[in-house]
């Protein structure tokens, strides 16, 4: 097994404020827009944006909530393993709302599938854009890319990118693991 | 820990603490689910499900018709009443034909005991027991344990008493047995007529003084007087029923704390409880019924993962 270091702490800081200022760009006060992290593991991203969106530019009450997906997959009973579910937390509606799903790597692209399906059980949103830290290029299953993406790699199939947070796992850092 | 030690839930025997833990887990989320505006998930969408009754119900037919359409299943009910099983086939073969349309699941319920373990033996889908005789009903157990675990914080160490018919309960069986496994203490209060012997050998305690039993617990399960199962008079009269070991607003006050109370249902209004205790605010009973289909989605879920 070989471990390369695809992003470190400080790249994945560049990448936070300019993907929290490309947010801003687009969406200005956040009056009309709510942050999803997908479970689990794009609730931290999400978060982090949230952070430095409040507390560097100065945006006020950001909708911030998480969405598990797991009982939206199209891999039910195709795996070894029970699905195991996360919370979801979403106390706003999201009726109209500009929503921005947010995800750490976007690979086949199969959970946003499930995420676009999820979401209408909280309502009919004006429109939902993608934001992902890592987007793995050419291994789509679906036709499904990001609005704003923090890195592009060129990972092959048998290669997995692991995407590690300080508050959950000690350090910021991105891995390249080749098994 | 994210996947059942059992194929089938044919009773609170079979599983193990990890098993009900993923359970209430799971329902914590289907709990969620069941309260938006859509109350729905694609999860088992190329799952059928059979629904075999040969035994009346309601509540707990509704609850798992319910809990399986939320979860996309396909459904079919069958009735045991309207059915070729009145022509004299056997169970074995009923279930077969159902199976030969392709079906992966059946939940059944049905008056001899055993029914869902001889099923599990000889026809390949998982089984869900909803009720065998006076043997076990293990979905009933778990949606009590996890309405305790909601109202109280936790099973483990909790003090409940189930009173009334133990004899021929199979809620009493199954939620002795989920307790004990959980870490509760239980006592048993009834007629002593129908506390069945040697029920110590569960790790139960037998109390035969209401107000006593009351005074020690922190939940009270109040079980149904199953009339239709009495072949012989257990107790004088109904009347006498209710004044040993029936609850009512003026005991309950006279305690010297706040209990929960429970109710499997269906009611005796006025028999095991009085309306003005079923209808106050220290009985879970209406939070029970909606417990009730989050956890057989729960159940159903986990086990449906588990066919290949």
């Amino acid at each position: 097994m070989s471990k390369k270091v695809l992003l470190s702490s400080k790249e994945i800081q560049i990448i936070l404020h300019r993907l929290a200022c490309q947010l801003l760009e687009n969406h200005t006060d956040f009056k009309d827009t709510v942050l999803i992290g997908l479970q689990p593991r794009g609730t931290y991203l999400a978060k982090r944006l949230t952070t430095i969106l409040t507390q560097e530019y100065g945006v006020k009450d950001i909708n911030l909530g998480s969405l598990d997906i797991t009982f939206y997959r199209d891999d039910f009973r195709r795996g070894d393993k029970t699905l195991e579910a996360s919370k979801t937390h979403i106390n706003f509606l999201v009726e109209d709302k500009k929503v921005v799903f947010i995800d750490d790597v976007l690979y086949t692209g199969r959970s946003i599938r499930s995420a676009l399906t999820a979401i209408q059980s909280f309502g009919r949103p004006a429109e939902i854009e993608l934001l992902t830290l890592i987007d793995r290029r050419f291994s789509r299953h679906l036709p499904i890319q990001p609005n704003y993406r923090g890195r592009q790699v060129d990972a092959i199939n048998e290669e997995k990118v692991q995407v590690l947070w300080q508050e959950n796992d000690g350090q910021d850092i991105v891995y390249l693991i080749n098994e | 820990m994210s996947e059942l030690s059992v194929n089938h839930l044919l009773g609170i025997k079979y599983l193990n603490k990890n098993d009900i833990n993923l359970i209430f887990e799971t329902a914590d989320h289907f709990k969620e689910v069941i309260n938006r505006s859509i109350k729905k998930v694609p999860s088992l969408r190329d799952i059928t499900i059979a629904n075999i009754f040969f035994e009346n119900s309601t509540r707990t037919k509704l609850s798992f018709e319910l809990a399986e359409k939320r979860l996309s299943a396909d459904v079919i009910n069958f009735s045991a009443s309207q059915s070729s099983v009145k022509k004299g086939e056997t169970l074995i073969d009923t279930v077969n034909n159902i199976l030969s349309m392709k079906v992966d699941m059946v939940v059944m319920r049905h008056p001899n005991p055993g029914a869902g373990v001889f099923l599990s033996k000889h026809v390949k889908a998982a089984i869900v027991n909803a009720g065998d005789g006076a043997h076990e009903h293990p979905t009933q157990a778990l949606l009590d344990s996890y309405s305790i675990r909601e109202k109280l914080g936790d099973v483990g160490g909790k003090n409940v008493v189930i009173v009334g018919d133990i004899l021929h309960s199979r809620v009493a069986l199954s939620n002795i047995l989920a307790l004990k496994l959980q870490g509760a203490n239980v006592k048993v209060c009834g007629p002593k007529t129908l506390i069945p012997k040697h029920i110590e050998s569960l790790g139960v305690t037998v109390e035969t003084d209401l107000r006593k039993a009351l005074n020690w617990c922190d939940v009270a399960n109040m079980l149904r007087v199953q009339n239709e199962r009495m072949d012989i008079s257990y107790f004088p009269t109904t009347r006498e029923y209710t004044q040993q070991f029936g609850v009512n607003k003026a005991l309950l006050e006279s305690l010297n704390k706040e209990i929960v109370i429970m109710h499997p249902g269906p009611i005796n209004r006025g028999v095991e409880i009085t309306s003005d205790v079923a209808d106050s605010n220290q009985s879970i009973i209406l939070d029970q019924v909606e417990n009730g289909v989050a956890v057989r989605m729960a159940v159903i879920y986990l086990l449906a993962s588990k066919i290949k």
